[in-house]
């Protein structure tokens, strides 16, 4: 059943990330990666962790994508004109391939699935994901967080600077 | 022996046809109270401003809502000769599913024990409740930017533009002041935010129920201010506008597409007043017994409902300025201020 569901999902995702590429307008492109979006939410729903569903709806669907289609509403872009990339299209399928091949090696040989670690399935049900998250972000990996902070306050203040002549 | 939560491995028919017959009777009733939202609204504005309102179709003008769905429907659909026809289409769909599919995480009662399994009457008790509202009140704004796009005319796009500029702004101030309740309740389940708030209050006050308008006062009013900022209601309607912008973002839109907009608009107001009694007002806990929580919860709505309606008739709309002012330089410090001073009571408290 669930595999059903699995293999259904994966083909709506498939699909509207092919549409955010072959979409005349940004606009409907936009859209399609907001699906794209969507969909992975509903991947991490079935891997168990709600969390970061809600996470990547909230931030990548709700915010940066209503950022995106603010700036291309704004700047009026047409339907691009179609043009032929020949060289461009060999290079980028060269390119696809060597990352199938890559991607496929990585699964078949290196240990994704089944490595131990200190937070087993048993740990995530009992705690909670969120609780999980939320300790190790501030005890373990407080340093990098803190970091990533410091990085959006730079961003926020040059984007400040940069709006505004006089400070 | 407790009895057990019922769920899909424990009883499977049982489950699902629950399950189906709870999605059946909240849309309805969703339905039924955006339908009559409405003619309340009509109501209410219209004694406020000494006249009748409806009065020809039935008793008082009861069955003004259904004459109107079906004059609607009978319209002619036009879709403008320069439209985007995809977004055209779909932007009206998504601002009405987004504000229904958030009615599934709010608790609308007590469990109940059905043939010895409990059931509790909610949809879905999810334990990122509280993110996954967040997360569909962000998807709401696509549908007003999409249509605003979409109509290819000057008015529509200057609402859409509004639109996402001002539901940007306001849903971070939202999102902190829900953050400062869940620092309270130390949980994202709506089910168990609402059993946190039907303990006592301490102290003196213990004749109060926990409610977390009693603790959180501030998050409670910049939530509600913020709640109707994000659901576009007066005196924030200005991607609306209509003294400006024609009919804003809905301008080029007609017959059952212009009612879905129209229906999205009071389906939005139902949930922000659920959110919000759920959240501060203690859900269906209180006042009248937990056996009738559903009219605790409903009572709650109607009474928020009425609050913004009344806000409607008496505010007149902010400026666009003052409406970005507003939000970026007092509603969002005040919510981290109150979000940084959580953080210091629990951690002296515990």
């Amino acid at each position: 059943m669930e595999i059903l569901f699995f293999y259904l999902v994966a083909f709506v995702t498939l699909v509207s990330g092919l549409l955010v590429i072959r979409c005349q307008s940004p606009v409907n492109s936009a859209l399609a990666l907001v699906n794209t979006f969507f969909c992975l939410a509903v991947f991490y729903v079935m891997l168990h962790a709600p969390f970061m569903a809600a996470i990547q709806i909230m931030v990548y669907a709700g915010a940066i994508m209503v950022l995106i289609l603010f700036v291309i509403m704004l700047l009026n872009l047409g339907t691009e004109s179609r043009q032929r990339y020949t060289r461009g299209v060999v290079w980028s399928s060269i390119a696809s391939l060597l990352m199938l091949i890559v991607a496929t090696v990585t699964i078949k040989t290196g240990q994704v699935t089944g490595a131990e670690g200190e937070i087993t399935a048993h740990t995530v049900k009992s705690v909670g994901h969120t609780e999980l998250i939320g300790r190790t972000m501030f005890t373990e990996f407080l340093l990098p967080f803190e970091i990533a902070s410091i990085l959006l306050l730079v961003a926020i203040v040059g984007a400040v600077v940069l709006a505004k002549k006089e400070v | 022996m407790t009895p057990e939560m019922l769920s899909l491995s424990n009883s499977p028919g049982l489950f699902v046809g629950l399950m189906l017959l709870k999605l059946i009777v909240v849309f309805s009733v969703v339905m039924l109270m955006v339908a009559y939202a409405t003619w309340c609204e009509r109501k209410i504005i219209g004694h406020m401003q000494t006249r009748l309102g409806p009065m020809r179709t039935g008793w008082h003008g009861l069955l003004q809502p259904i004459a109107d769905g079906i004059k609607l429907f009978f319209k002619e659909d036009i879709i403008p000769s320069q439209a985007s026809v995809v977004p055209f289409l779909l932007a009206p769909m998504m601002i009405l599913v987004p504000a229904i599919i958030t009615v599934a995480v709010i608790p609308f009662g007590p469990d109940v024990t059905v043939s010895g399994l409990i059931v509790p009457l909610q949809i879905t008790d999810l334990n990122v409740g509280v993110l996954y509202i967040l997360a569909f009140a962000g998807l709401g704004v696509y549908g007003i930017v999409l249509a605003g796009w979409s109509s290819n005319s000057k008015y529509s796009l200057l609402g859409g533009v509004r639109a996402s500029a001002q539901m940007i702004s306001y849903e971070l101030a939202a999102g902190l002041t829900i953050v400062s309740v869940f620092m309270l309740s130390e949980t994202l389940s709506l089910r168990e935010i609402v059993a946190l708030q039907s303990e006592p209050l301490w102290g003196t006050f213990s004749f109060l129920p926990n409610w977390y308008v009693f603790t959180q006062p501030l998050a409670f009013f910049l939530f509600v201010i913020t709640g109707l900022a994000e659901i576009n209601r007066t005196p924030f309607d200005m991607p609306e506008a209509e003294s400006e912008l024609v009919s804003g973002f809905c301008t080029e839109y007609s017959s059952m597409k212009y009612a879905l907009f129209f229906l999205a608009e009071y389906a939005n107001m139902i949930v922000v007043s659920a959110i919000a009694a759920t959240l501060f007002l203690g859900g269906w806990y209180g006042p009248l017994p937990s056996s009738l929580g559903v009219i605790n919860l409903l009572g709650k709505i109607v009474a928020f409902m009425f609050f913004f309606i009344w806000l409607r008739a008496t505010l007149p709309r902010v400026r666009y300025d003052q409406l970005m002012r507003m939000g970026w330089k007092v509603l969002l410090p005040l919510a981290l201020a109150n979000v940084v001073v959580t953080g210091f009571v629990v951690v002296l408290l515990q």
